[in-house]
C-alpha cells in the first residue's frame, strides 16, 4: 500500500507541477497594474516603483515563479492587496465554513440518495424507480444558484422558517448557525443526492444479482437484512467512490452557494478575489481547492484498495 | 419511415427499405426514443423562441419603463418586470440564443482542438504524449467552474471570454478521449496494413482511425453540453459571463436574488434554464444510447 502510495505520488509531480504553472500564470496574467490595486490611482511612479520591487513584480516571471512556489511551499500565501491581510489567515477562517457546509450536503446526499437508491433497485422498473429517477434527473438539470432562490422563497418568504442569508460562527450562536446552514446544504446536498442514488441504484442491482444474495433468500433471511447486510455492504465501495471524486464538483457548488447565501467561505473569497483583483486572494484560494481535491481523490483512491482487497495495489 | 416512391416498377427489390447512411441510423435511434423526442422538442422551441425573440417578444428587452417597476406577471407583462421596469419575458427570450450560442460554440471548440490534441498524442506516443497528457491532467486537477472562474478573471469578464474558458476546461475530456482511443486502434489490423502500405500519417489518421472515433467523440460532446450551459450560466450569475444590459439567464437570477420579493424576477429565467439543461441532459442521454456508447455518467 505504502509502495503504492509513493508510486502514485511520483507519478503526480509533473502533473503539480503544470498546475502550479498554470494557477502562477492564472494571477500573473491578470489584467490591470497591480500597484493600482494597492495604491491606488493617485501614487507616484516613484512609489509604485518601490511596491514593484516590494512585491518582486520587478523580477521576470520565471524568477517570480521559483520564488513564489518556494514561499507556499513554506505555507506563505502572502498578503492581501487590499487589506494587507495575511492569505493563510484569511483561508483558515473560511475553510470551515465550506467544511462544515460539504461535510452538511454530502450527509444530506447520503440521507436522500443511498435509501432512495437502495428502493429503487430493489424495486426495479416499478413506480418507485421512475419517480426516483424522474426527481434525479430534474434535481441534476438544477443550477445551484436557482436550486438557492427556490429555498429561500418556500422556506424564507412563504414559509418564514429561515432567515434568507447570512453566517454565524458555529461555536458562536450553534442553533443559528445550523438555521443559516440548512438551505445552503439542502442546495448542494440535493444535486448530490441524484447522483449518490444513481450510483447505489446501478451497484445494488448489479450486487442483488449475485449468487449469494440468492443464497440468502433461499436461506429464508428477511429481506431488509439481505438487502442492508448483503446487499448495500458490497455496493458501497462505488457509492463512496462517487462521493469522493465530486468533492471538486462540489467546491464548484460552494462557489455558486456562498455567494447566493452570503458564506464567507471559500468560494466567496475567491470569487471576491477576482472581482477585486486581488491576486495572492486568488492563488491561495484556488491552489488549496486544487490541493485539497487532489488529496481527497488520493484518499478515496486508497480507501477504495483499502474497502476492496481485489484490487491489486 | 418515409416510404420508397417514384416511378420504378414493382419489385421484390423495391419492397425493400432502401439502404440507410450511418448517420441516418443514429438520427433515426435518437428520434425513437423518449428522451430524444424531449430533447430534441425542447431545444427545438428554445432555439426558435430565442432566434424569434426580436419578432415575438412583446417588448424590448433592454427598454426601461419607469411606469412598470418590479411588477407581478399580469396580462400585460406575463412573466411581470424587473426593478427597473423591463418585460422579464422579452428579456427571457432574448436571453435564449446568448446561452446557446455559448454552448454551441464552447463544445465545438474544446472538441476540435481537444481532438486534435488526442490525435497528436496518441499517434506520436513518447515525449509529445506525456507533455500533452500531463498538461491536460493539471487542467482536470480543477473543479470546472474554479477553472473557469480563474480563466474569466484573467481574460476579463464577457461573451467570448466565457466561451473560451468553457472551452478550455472541456477541452481535456476529448483530449483524453480521443487519445485512449487512438492507442488501441493503433494496432488494429488495417491500420498497421495502411502503415505497411506507406500512407501518410494524416490519412491514417482522418480516414482510418477518426472514423472509428468520431461517434464517441460526438457522444461526449452531447454528454457535455449541459455541463457547458450550467457552467455559463453560472459565470453570468458571478457577473463575470455575458455584461448587462444584454440578457442572460444567469444574470437575471443573480438581480432578481437582490429582490427576493419579486420572486418571478429569478423564477423564470432560472426556469428556462432548468428546461434547457434538462433537454440537453436527454439528448445527450439518447444521443448515447443510440451510439451505443459505453462512456461513462456525463458527471465526469
Amino acid at each position: 500500500m505504502l509502495s503504492y502510495l509513493g508510486r502514485k505520488l511520483i507519478q503526480m509531480l509533473p502533473v503539480a507541477f503544470f498546475v502550479t504553472v498554470i494557477v502562477f500564470s492564472l494571477t500573473n496574467l491578470l489584467p490591470g497594474d497591480p500597484t493600482v490595486t494597492i495604491l491606488g490611482e493617485q501614487a507616484t511612479p516613484e512609489q509604485r516603483a518601490a511596491v514593484r520591487v516590494e512585491y518582486g513584480l520587478d523580477q521576470p516571471a520565471p524568477i517570480r515563479y521559483v520564488t513564489w512556489l518556494a514561499r507556499v511551499a513554506q505555507g506563505e500565501f502572502g498578503r492581501s492587496l487590499r487589506t494587507r491581510e495575511d492569505v493563510g489567515a484569511m483561508l483558515a477562517a473560511r475553510i470551515p465554513v465550506t467544511l462544515q457546509l460539504g461535510f452538511l450536503s454530502i450527509l444530506i446526499a447520503v440521507t436522500i440518495g443511498v435509501p432512495a437508491g437502495i428502493l429503487a433497485a430493489r424495486y426495479r422498473g416499478g413506480l418507485i424507480d421512475v419517480a426516483a429517477s424522474f426527481v434525479a434527473m430534474s434535481s441534476m438539470a438544477v443550477p445551484y444558484f436557482w436550486m438557492g432562490v427556490l429555498l429561500i422563497m418556500l422556506f424564507s418568504l412563504q414559509l418564514g422558517w429561515l432567515p434568507p442569508s447570512g453566517h454565524v460562527r458555529f461555536f458562536d450562536d450553534p442553533a443559528q448557525n445550523m438555521k443559516l446552514m440548512v438551505m445552503p446544504a439542502l442546495t448542494i446536498g440535493t444535486a448530490f443526492a441524484a447522483l449518490v442514488m444513481r450510483q447505489t441504484r446501478a451497484s445494488m442491482l448489479q450486487v442483488l444479482s449475485m449468487d449469494y444474495v440468492r443464497t440468502a433468500r433461499a436461506k429464508g433471511l428477511n429481506e431488509g437484512l439481505v438487502l442492508i447486510r448483503h446487499a448495500l455492504r458490497n455496493a458501497l465501495i462505488p457509492i463512496i467512490t462517487v462521493i469522493g471524486l465530486q468533492v471538486g464538483a462540489l467546491l464548484g457548488g460552494a462557489v455558486v452557494t456562498e455567494t447566493v447565501f452570503a458564506l464567507p467561505g471559500l468560494g466567496r473569497m475567491l470569487v471576491d478575489g477576482i472581482f477585486q483583483r486581488d491576486f495572492p486572494v486568488i492563488q491561495g484560494a484556488i491552489l488549496f481547492i486544487v490541493i485539497a481535491v487532489f488529496l481527497v481523490n488520493l484518499l478515496t483512491d486508497m480507501l477504495y484498495r483499502i474497502l476492496d482487497p481485489r484490487v491489486e495495489t | 419511415m418515409v416510404a420508397v416512391t417514384g416511378s420504378m416498377p414493382p419489385s421484390p427489390a423495391s419492397e425493400q427499405r432502401a439502404p440507410r447512411s450511418p448517420s441516418a441510423i443514429i438520427m433515426r435511434r435518437i428520434l425513437t426514443s423518449w428522451q430524444g423526442q424531449f430533447g430534441v422538442v425542447v431545444l427545438a422551441v428554445v432555439v426558435a423562441l430565442g432566434l424569434l425573440a426580436p419578432w415575438i417578444a412583446p417588448y424590448s428587452p433592454t427598454d426601461i419603463d419607469p411606469e412598470a417597476f418590479s411588477m407581478p406577471p399580469s396580462a400585460a407583462h406575463w412573466f411581470g418586470t424587473d426593478e427597473i421596469g423591463r418585460d422579464v419575458l422579452s428579456r427571457v427570450l432574448h436571453g435564449a440564443t446568448v446561452s446557446l450560442q455559448v454552448v454551441v460554440f464552447a463544445i465545438g471548440l474544446a472538441l476540435v482542438v481537444g481532438s486534435v490534441l488526442g490525435l497528436i498524442s496518441g499517434w506520436l506516443g513518447g515525449r509529445w504524449d506525456a507533455l500533452i497528457m500531463r498538461v491536460m491532467d493539471a487542467f482536470l486537477a480543477f473543479p470546472l467552474l474554479v477553472l473557469a472562474l480563474s480563466i474569466v478573471a484573467v481574460l476579463g469578464p464577457d461573451l467570448m471570454n466565457a466561451m473560451l474558458a468553457i472551452a478550455i476546461t472541456k477541452m481535456p475530456g476529448f483530449a483524453r478521449l480521443v487519445r485512449a482511443e487512438v492507442l488501441s486502434l493503433r494496432e488494429v489490423d488495417y491500420v498497421v496494413a495502411a502503415q505497411a502500405a506507406g500512407a501518410s500519417p494524416w490519412r491514417i489518421l482522418s480516414r482510418h482511425i477518426w472514423p472509428n472515433v468520431s461517434g464517441n467523440v460526438i457522444v461526449y460532446g452531447s454528454l457535455s453540453a449541459s455541463q457547458a450551459l450550467i457552467t455559463e450560466s453560472a459565470l453570468s450569475f458571478l457577473g463575470l459571463g455575458v455584461q448587462p444590459p444584454t440578457p442572460s439567464w444567469g444574470y437575471m437570477v443573480a438581480t432578481g436574488i437582490q429582490f427576493y420579493q419579486s420572486w418571478w424576477m429569478s423564477f423564470f429565467p432560472g426556469l428556462a434554464i432548468f428546461l434547457t439543461v434538462l433537454a440537453l441532459n436527454f439528448l445527450g442521454d439518447a444521443v448515447r444510447d443510440a451510439f451505443d456508447a459505453r462512456l461513462g455518467d456525463r458527471n465526469d
